[in-house]
């Protein structure tokens, strides 16, 4: 049950209670109680907008670093991906496999800011052996959604 | 000049054209118009299946296949109608792949009725059978299913028209406009009235897929003694979302579909071949998006029978298909006053339940083949157009 409804709300964070009881036939009252509790367990971190930025005068820039690290014999890379995380110039933080460790969003004003950030802040951490930086140029999709112009619902209307 | 009137055949022009072209067009000129009046799904068909078709064209398979259909879409067909339905047609004598459901409509009515010849149509259904049936010289004998009864036909209704002229029934279920379903117990009150006769069953169960009940479609084939007496009707359009695609299927009796079989030959002789590789795709390898589309129909459906209840439109919950059938009789208006009204004062188009033949007065249809957001936004106006009335 909370499953349907969280793949609801990550649909639309947006729906209302009605419309969320509707559709899953259950109460209003209960899906109240649900959300709450799921906001409580940290299950639902949060709600944001997505926003084309592109669409209006853009302020910031960001870029995905590839940063390679020497992981720490007793912590791993838990120590070092969180101080990246705790940035507030970082916008996500990943753990990958393949050949680098680190996947990480930065955001900043200008590329300067997100080059200097890089080098002052990130290349000067101890494990980190290597970072590459690549800007976003453009964004076409965001968080399942598309930013371009979809197609127009073309259906015909016929007596079907 | 010459007088067309004497040149036409006369059935034809007996059939007098769809009374709501008039409100499309005048629904297409407005611009921030909300419809819920489309009657097909708003998803695309599944990327592989279009793969498929791509893939067919790629390897230059633009020939026309079998009359019948592609030997390989039978075989899948008939696994994929066993593996679903309980019943067995044999690939090589007992399908016809036919250019939609529509097609096989056509073709069964054709094969079967002679001139004088009555077919029974419960109404309100979808407005091809009478039609068709006219111009096969055949005598349309209309059953009003009702509101009360969750627009099923029942027993009794049957029997009341049964003639010894009597050649067919036309079995529309789950019902578009209504949403109404026959369940087994349902089916089985049927079967005891044809058992005996000659009468045959043309079940069309395009929207067999979309069936909301905890058994799941059933058809009248699978009730003991109806399989020789019955042409399931079926076809990719609203399950696998395949409405461009015009690709349907007839299953039955060998001796009736040899008959169709020539029907079909004649007049189309084979459906499209790309969609023909397409829908092998379709039956093998969908199953999983099929069942999410229907996951998002269900959740639609919920969300649209709660909001006309709330805003005093009696909704009874659509068992099937995907629409919603509310009745606007507390509003005092008639059909077609209501849906012209709503969509001039709030540009809400709905289809008035007239449409849809005898007993569809005083309900309109509403589709859920749109996005909850679409659906909420339309309910929302509906919502406002009664409070002003």
């Amino acid at each position: 049950m909370s499953t349907e409804l969280l793949k609801l709300l990550s649909r639309n964070a947006r729906y209302s209670i009605a419309q969320l009881a509707d559709m899953l036939g259950a109460s209003q009252a209960d899906i109240e109680k649900q959300i709450k509790a799921l906001e409580k367990d940290g299950v639902i971190c949060g709600y944001k907008a997505v926003i084309d930025w592109d669409s209006i005068d853009n302020p910031f820039v960001s870029a995905i670093i590839e940063i390679k690290v020497v992981p720490k014999a007793d912590l791993g890379f838990e120590d070092v991906a969180e101080k990246i995380a705790s940035f507030d110039e970082v916008e996500s933080v990943y753990l990958m496999s393949g050949g680098y460790d680190l996947n990480v969003v930065v955001k900043g004003k200008t590329l300067q800011d997100v080059a200097q950030f890089v080098a002052r802040e990130l290349a000067t951490i101890d494990s980190v052996t290597s970072t590459a930086t690549h800007f976003v140029m453009r964004r076409y999709k965001e968080l399942d959604i598309c930013l371009f112009e979809g197609e127009k619902d073309d259906r015909g209307n016929i007596l079907i | 000049m010459i007088d067309y009137s004497r040149v036409l055949n006369s059935k034809v022009c007996e059939i007098k054209p769809s009374g709501i072209r008039k409100f499309f067009d005048i629904a297409a000129t407005m611009e921030d118009v909300i419809s819920l009046g489309v009657g097909e799904p708003d998803f695309q068909t599944p990327w592989v299946i279009r793969k498929a078709g791509i893939m067919s064209l790629e390897r230059g398979k633009t020939k026309y296949t079998s009359n019948r259909g592609l030997e390989k879409l039978r075989e899948e067909i008939s696994s994929y109608v066993n593996r679903k339905q309980k019943v067995k047609y044999n690939s090589q004598n007992e399908i016809l792949v036919s250019v939609g459901g529509s097609e096989a409509i056509d073709a069964a009515i054709r094969a079967i009725v002679n001139a004088g010849d009555e077919v029974i149509i419960p109404q309100p259904s979808y407005v091809c059978y009478e039609p068709i049936t006219m111009l096969s010289g055949g005598v349309p004998v209309i059953i009003e299913t009702k509101a009360e009864n969750d627009f099923k036909i029942t027993p009794e209704e049957l029997s009341s028209v049964i003639t010894p002229k009597t050649k067919a029934l036309i079995l529309p279920y789950p019902c578009n406009p209504t949403g109404a379903v026959m369940e087994r117990t349902d089916l089985e009150k049927i079967a005891e009235v044809l058992t005996g006769t000659d009468i045959i069953v043309i079940s069309d169960e395009i929207y067999s897929e979309l069936t909301f009940t905890g058994d799941g479609h059933v058809s009248i084939a699978e009730i003991d003694g109806m399989r020789e007496r019955t042409v399931l009707i079926s076809g990719f359009s609203k399950a696998f979302s395949m409405t461009g695609w015009r690709l349907g299927y007839a299953c039955g009796p060998e001796e009736i579909i040899a008959q169709m079989t020539k029907i079909h030959q004649f007049a189309i002789m084979c459906a499209p071949t790309t969609a023909q590789y397409a829908a092998v795709e379709a039956l093998t390898a969908c199953d999983e998006a099929v069942a999410d589309m229907k996951a998002e129909y269900d959740r639609r459906r919920k969300l649209m029978v709660a909001g006309f209840n709330r805003m005093g439109l009696e909704c009874r919950e659509p068992k099937g298909a995907f629409y919603t059938f509310p009745s606007i009789k507390s509003t005092g208006l008639s059909s077609d006053e209501f849906c012209e009204k709503l969509l001039e004062s709030e540009h809400v188009a709905v289809v008035p339940g007239t449409a849809f033949g005898r007993g569809g007065e005083g309900f309109i249809r509403a589709s859920y083949c749109y996005s909850a957001e679409h659906i909420t936004e339309a309910l929302d106006r509906i919502e406002i157009f009664i409070k002003k009335l």
